[in-house]
């Protein structure tokens, strides 16, 4: 569940990145590859990532309105936004991540 | 019935629901350890059913449940249930119940690649883990076909789901919405197969009725019938038919009508539970004879409740102190309580669910309700049928005695009611009009008494300020006579007595004068014969006389002829 990348927290400018998952499932594991390709090339050194895995911390689950596996939380900045699935649809993460406008195609 | 047979073969193992009625139709509850799908349109009830199918099974069965609101949060749906005496924080609080809400935003979800639930199933598990739930609610998971775009997935996912559920041995209950032409808008029934209940809320003439209907029950015989159900402050409760046994307690004890002469024609009054129809056409005086009896019953000491149908309590009161009847003392002590409502107000179920309420609480021993015949215009003559039924037979088995007034349309008095209800009723008396000779006026008789060798005959019935009077009516070669013709019918028959009767005193002073001169007669000829022998005697006399003065002259003869010898002959 840590995973930090080189930016410290609390800085307004570092996204805070959560990556929920349940085990090691090919799934869960790229999710986290293509999220970690994703940050790097569009936030380098701005972004943590923390990787919850529910089977190990099921409360978290109710915390943070988990229903799908995996799903992507975006703390930070404001407003909290979601992107569930593995992100292999990179077009689809980054709007979910409001990191290129929703209209670009 | 059917369910009711079910239950005593072993059949699969069931969870009892705790709803009322609802488990003499399953023959003992849902299927245990399986899913149950729980089908129908907005608002008719399947969140509530759901609720009451864990919060009875926590506090009555001590089966601890899960409630997973996909579309209501957790503060929301207790104070929603509060309303019906489910407290759902003392419940999740003594852990017997724990209620999540899993909120599925679909603008707040961006689907990006390949997912599946398992968050949902981490979640219900860890809750189930929490209470050692035997129970698990999902209403409604078809929430989540709004909130995903990757249908294929979520199919999988839900049969997973099922599969799931059925593993950890779960008793649960599915909510769906109901779909155009199909159980449900997604398609779940495909996935739920062990039990199908689809509720229903239709309406009819713009009154709602509910009903229930188990659609399939696999591995059991469950009723197959529609059957209405209520909601009302104590929750869900299905009223099947089936679940009403004939077993009341039948009392000898008589109660009075309040009017004597019905008491007397049958039999001494109304046995004490049974039920007593009045029916008549427009103007009878029903109302009148069922406001004796209410008042019958104050007088008595006993409570009587009046359902009012058509007018008010004071319309009631105002029209019953015309004919001498005053209602108000027994409504000041309580004895007597009024309820006056329209019919349309409510649907049939309500209303029956509010007559138990209202009987429950006030455990009458007399109940009035004026007029039965409004119920059909609520629902349709089978469901009011259907619903007296259930009145008749709660009401008998409670030991209350029940008084229906029925209004029969048409100008004959016909011998039938609009709602067929002759068979529940043990005491029918029919009030009709008698039109003859330019009036109508009321005429009354019983037309069965169950188990009473009741008068055969009809009365006239007069209202008058003094109240209800049941007179003979005059039965001649004319038929029957009523009012003023029997009056006049009367009179005429006065007459012809008065007239027989100086016809007597005639004959008799006929009669008299008669003997008299026959004995006139009689002294006359016993004068005349005691004359001719009083002649006779003078006669005789006379006739004497002349013997002796014959004799004596016969004597100077001789003397003076000499004869001697002859003298001593004659001598």
């Amino acid at each position: 569940m840590n995973s930090e990348h080189e930016a410290s927290a609390g800085d307004p400018d570092v996204w805070q990145l959560r990556l929920y998952v349940a085990g090691q499932t090919p799934k869960s594991l790229q999710a986290l590859a293509n999220l970690q390709r994703i940050c790097e090339e569009h936030l380098h050194g701005r972004y943590t990532i923390e990787v919850i895995d529910l089977h190990k911390h099921p409360r978290l689950a109710k915390q943070d309105e988990i229903v799908a596996i995996p799903t992507l939380v975006r703390k930070l900045p404001d407003p909290i936004r979601r992107v569930i699935g593995d992100l292999s649809n990179v077009q689809k993460a980054l709007v979910g991540l409001q990191l290129v406008p929703a209209h670009t195609p | 019935m059917i369910g009711i047979t079910a239950s005593e073969r072993p059949s699969i193992p069931k969870a009892p629901t705790g709803i009322h009625g609802l488990d003499d139709i399953t023959g003992g509850g849902l299927p245990r350890g399986r899913p149950t799908l729980v089908c129908g349109s907005a608002g008719c009830g399947k969140t509530l059913m759901a609720m009451e199918f864990l919060v009875r099974g926590a506090t009555d069965y001590d089966e601890p449940g899960v409630f997973f609101a996909f579309e209501e949060t957790a503060d929301d749906l207790a104070a929603n249930v509060r309303s019906l005496g489910f407290d759902l924080e003392d419940l999740a609080a003594r852990d017997k119940l724990v209620v999540e809400h899993i909120r599925v935003e679909r603008s707040e979800i961006e689907e990006a690649g390949e997912f599946d639930l398992e968050g949902l199933f981490i979640r219900l598990g860890l809750a189930i883990d929490t209470v050692g739930a035997k129970r698990v609610v999902l209403d409604t998971l078809e929430t989540l076909f709004g909130g995903f775009d990757n249908e294929a997935v979520l199919r999988s996912e839900l049969r997973r789901l099922f599969r799931w559920l059925k593993d950890r041995g779960v008793t649960a209950v599915i909510t769906a919405e109901r779909g155009d032409g199909t159980l449900t808008r997604q398609g779940l029934e495909e996935y739920v197969s062990d039990c199908v209940i689809l509720l229903d809320h239709r309406m009819f003439d713009q009154v709602s009725t509910r009903r229930l209907r188990i659609v399939k029950y696999r591995g059991t015989m469950h009723g197959t019938n529609e059957y209405p159900f209520l909601i009302d402050n104590d929750g869900f409760s299905v009223l099947p038919l089936t679940s009403l046994r004939l077993d009341h307690e039948a009392s000898n004890e008589r109660v009075s009508t309040g009017i004597e002469r019905l008491d007397a024609m049958l039999g001494g009054g109304v046995y004490r539970g049974t039920s007593v129809l009045l029916s008549g056409t427009a103007g009878t005086g029903k109302s009148s004879v069922a406001a004796y009896m209410a008042a019958a019953a104050c007088e008595r000491g006993e409570r009587c409740l009046y359902y009012s149908f058509e007018e008010s309590p004071s319309q009631v009161l105002r029209n019953m102190r015309s004919i001498g009847l005053d209602l108000a003392p027994w409504l000041e002590n309580g004895l007597l309580t009024f309820v006056s409502t329209r019919p349309t107000f409510h649907g049939l179920e309500m209303h029956l669910a509010t007559m138990y309420k209202h009987i429950r609480d006030l455990d009458p021993r007399l109940v009035v309700v004026d007029p039965i015949s409004n119920f059909v215009s609520v629902g349709t003559a089978n469901e009011a049928h259907a619903m007296l039924l259930r009145l008749v037979d709660f009401l008998k088995s409670r030991q209350t005695t029940a008084v229906f007034v029925s209004l029969i349309s048409g100008a004959a008095a016909t011998e039938a009611t609009e709602q067929n209800i002759s068979s529940l009723i043990d005491t029918w008396v029919l009030l009709r009009d008698i039109e003859l000779g330019g009036e109508r006026n009321r005429g009354l008789h019983v037309l069965k008494s169950r188990g009473t060798a009741h008068s055969n005959q009809v009365r006239e019935f007069v209202l008058s300020s003094r109240g209800i009077e049941l007179r003979d009516v005059y039965v001649g070669p004319e038929g029957v006579l009523t009012g003023s013709m029997r009056l006049a019918q009367e009179a005429k028959e006065r007459e012809a007595a008065e007239n027989r009767r100086l016809a007597i005193a005639r004959k008799r002073r006929e009669i008299d004068r008669k003997r008299r001169a026959l004995e006139a007669q009689i002294a006359a000829l016993r004068a005349e014969a005691e004359i001719e022998e009083s002649e006779l005697e003078l006669l005789l006399g006379a006739e004497e006389a002349v013997e002796r003065r014959l004799q004596s002259d016969r004597v100077g003869m001789a003397r003076s002829r000499r004869a001697d010898a002859e003298e001593e002959e004659t001598a």
